[in-house]
């Protein structure tokens, strides 16, 4: 076992440069073939989602793929995708990937784009390699290995766009709720709406100190009746946000605490005193009215 | 040497923080305010700190020490106009500056002080002695 695959070692280094260029020569030679089986596979993996990519499409990201992966063993004949000879089938590869997550394909299906090349350039390896077995161990093998590269890439790619666009909307979203609204002159609400963490407590803390001192507000109302839970972390960014806020010489109210919360928040252990908490945002702007020594009363 | 001048406005006293605080800077003023409040018979300090933007420890533990001196003379003391980036940067450095009164800027910081001039009421002392 150790012999074969020491063997194999050292053939790979001697006998790839001859075996990657041997698949650049079948490329060459049976190019519309390798396209339209190709592109025959691609279509049978892909029934149920033909409604997402057209054909003509799928036959153009398959022909440049393939130009492009004939470029890239001419120019480096070590199967190492990495290398500059093989920047033009990265990019395509990387458009395709990019294309298909935002169509939304799976990564399988996008990966199977490439792994179904396979078959048809064995084929072709077989017919080229005769009955040379040992020959046809190394094609395959280096043609394996280089397929199995891309996919990977492939796959790489897609996950890296799909990150990207979760990172973006994490953005927006981290800009869009942090609203500071007046709710009277001297009056400042802080509506938190979803999950708490220690960047988004930053931009809230921010977002309310600055309007504190750009309206001259002296009570701030912190509203977490849509924070879903109150671990210590969150409750520890509460507290800070209130203790710089009282820096400043504004008072905080925290509002919106629901049984569950309250239960955990004293199942934890936290210590919010000091702090004036109540049940409904409506409780805390009545404290504010009365501290600011206004009252509501019927006409 | 420059000097932070400290204002008589009534029965108080205000100083502005416009420069960088030193060491030296620091203990001067700590010198010159209780022997003010000693002298004017102050009741309270304001501290203005609007046109400080960095802090450090040490200004965070001089403001509590002023505090801390002006209470043991009878005087209340209230910090006021500080900037957001420098409370954020108090809090992260954990000091929360306990027992320091705070307000949005000079004027509201002198309501306050009237207020709990008002509250403390005259003394009266109809106790007869027998």
């Amino acid at each position: 076992m150790s012999e074969i695959s020491q063997r194999r070692q050292i053939a790979n280094g001697r006998e790839d440069k001859m075996a990657q260029s041997t698949i650049a020569s079948i490329i060459d030679h049976h190019e519309s073939a390798l396209l339209s089986e190709w592109t025959r596979r691609q279509m049978e993996s892909l029934h149920t989602r033909r409604d997402l990519i057209s054909d003509a499409e799928l036959r153009d990201d398959s022909r440049n793929l393939l130009s492009a992966l004939r470029e890239g063993l001419v120019h480096e004949a070590d199967g190492d995708i990495s290398k500059t000879g093989w920047g033009k089938a990265r990019d395509v590869l990387g458009d395709i990937s990019r294309r298909r997550a935002t169509q939304g394909f799976t990564p399988t299906e996008t990966a199977t784009f490439v792994f179904s090349l396979k078959q048809p350039l064995f084929d072709r390896i077989v017919q080229a390699a005769g009955s040379d077995a040992r020959e046809l161990a190394e094609q395959i093998w280096s043609a394996t290995m280089l397929l199995d590269k891309l996919g990977l890439y492939t796959t790489e790619t897609f996950q890296r766009s799909r990150d990207e666009l979760i990172m973006r909307q994490q953005q927006e979203m981290l800009e869009l709720s942090t609203p500071v609204v007046e709710l009277w002159q001297g009056v400042l609400a802080l509506p938190l709406i979803g999950t708490l963490d220690s960047s988004r407590t930053q931009v809230v803390m921010q977002n309310l100190l600055e309007a504190i001192v750009s309206k001259g507000a002296g009570i701030a109302i912190i509203d977490i009746t849509g924070v879903p839970t109150v671990d210590t972390l969150v409750a520890q960014h509460l507290l800070k946000t209130v203790a710089a806020a009282r820096l400043m010489g504004a008072e905080c109210i925290i509002s919106g605490i629901r049984p569950q919360i309250a239960q955990t928040i004293i199942h934890l252990g936290v210590d919010l005193g000091g702090v004036i908490t109540k049940a409904t945002l409506a409780d805390g702007f009545q404290v504010a009215l009365r501290k600011l020594g206004l009252a509501v009363m019927k006409p | 040497m420059d000097k932070i001048p400290i204002l008589h406005v009534g029965p108080f006293l205000l100083v502005t923080i416009q420069v960088d605080m030193h060491d030296r800077l620091a203990l001067t003023l700590q010198d010159d305010l209780t022997t003010q409040i000693v002298s004017h018979r102050a009741r309270g300090v304001l501290i203005d700190i609007t046109a400080l933007d960095i802090v450090d420890s040490f200004i965070g533990r001089m403001l509590s020490n002023i505090a801390g001196m002006a209470k043991i003379l009878d005087a209340e003391t209230v910090v006021v106009g500080m900037q957001p980036s420098v409370a954020v940067t108090l809090v992260e450095l954990g000091l929360s500056l306990p027992g320091i009164r705070t307000a949005l800027n000079v004027d509201r910081g002198m309501d306050l002080l009237r207020a709990s001039r008002e509250s403390e009421g005259p003394i009266v002392g109809s106790r007869e002695i027998t």
